[in-house]
């Protein structure tokens, strides 16, 4: 994780286009700014943070069944439950299956667990909307092969 | 038509909290309603899976941005209703 950059997912796991899932991995630091303010001697990792992981990591796999062709945009978040701290240095395991693909938009549900345990899950709805410009694709270019999104899924539209 | 009426219009009054005795089949979703682009996404999702179709959103929207459709073609109830079904039977078909 990258904190500061909004970073919130290490490594794509798993992308199964077919059974519309995805599965990532990310590590909470050790040391942020953030983790300094939150809270000053007792470090957790935000809730809205987890709420954004599960999000980017729904994304993702919304990206690839648009095989790059929509950018989704976080619109809303239903039935979220925080149901454990996660603190520095813990190793989450994210995964999110698509619930409907509209016209313009999509539903996941995801989960984030630690050592198999259930910390946090929510139902997420997207805006999916063409690439506003060519930077911005670039950019999601660029942090897809960070994240090592997985070459045999990718399809330049 | 009168029973998609009647499904659209109780997913609006329970997404929305909209009173379901003031949703008529010519009131207009965002005119009368007030229901914003949001909120229609919800609506959406609900007409969705209760009807197994899949409404064309951008479609829709592209073309009242592009002016060759007006809002009350997609947006006022009756109307709406009416392109449901026409997805329902283009599906079925």
């Amino acid at each position: 994780m990258r904190l500061e950059y909004f970073q919130l997912i290490d490594r794509i796991v798993e992308l199964d286009l077919a059974g519309e899932t995805i599965r990532a991995q990310a590590r909470v630091p050790e040391t942020s700014t953030i983790l300094e303010g939150h809270f000053p001697g007792y470090p957790l990792m935000p809730g809205v943070l987890l709420i954004e992981s599960m999000a980017q990591t729904s994304g993702w796999l919304l990206i690839g069944l648009t095989q790059f062709t929509r950018m989704p945009f976080f619109a809303a978040v239903k039935e979220a439950k925080l149901r454990s701290f996660v603190t520095p240095g813990q190793e989450l395991m994210l995964t999110a299956k698509l619930l409907h693909q509209g016209s313009g938009y999509a539903v996941t549900k995801a989960e984030i667990r630690v050592n198999e345990k259930l910390v946090a899950n929510a139902e997420i709805t997207f805006r999916l909307v063409e690439f506003p410009n060519a930077e911005f694709r670039a950019s999601i270019d660029r942090m897809a092969s960070v994240i090592e999104f997985p070459t045999a899924a990718r399809a330049h539209g | 038509m009168s029973s998609t009426f009647d499904t659209v219009a109780n997913i609006i009054s329970e997404t929305c909290d909209i009173p379901r005795d003031t949703i008529k089949p010519e009131s207009h979703a965002i005119n009368d309603l007030g229901i914003d682009s949001l909120d229609f996404l919800d609506i959406a999702f609900a007409i969705d899976k209760a009807f197994g179709i899949k409404m064309p959103l951008e479609q829709w929207t592209q073309e009242v941005n592009d002016g060759t459709a007006s809002t009350e073609q997609y947006f006022q109830l009756n109307n709406l209703c009416s392109r449901i079904d026409e997805l329902v039977a283009a599906k079925s078909a």
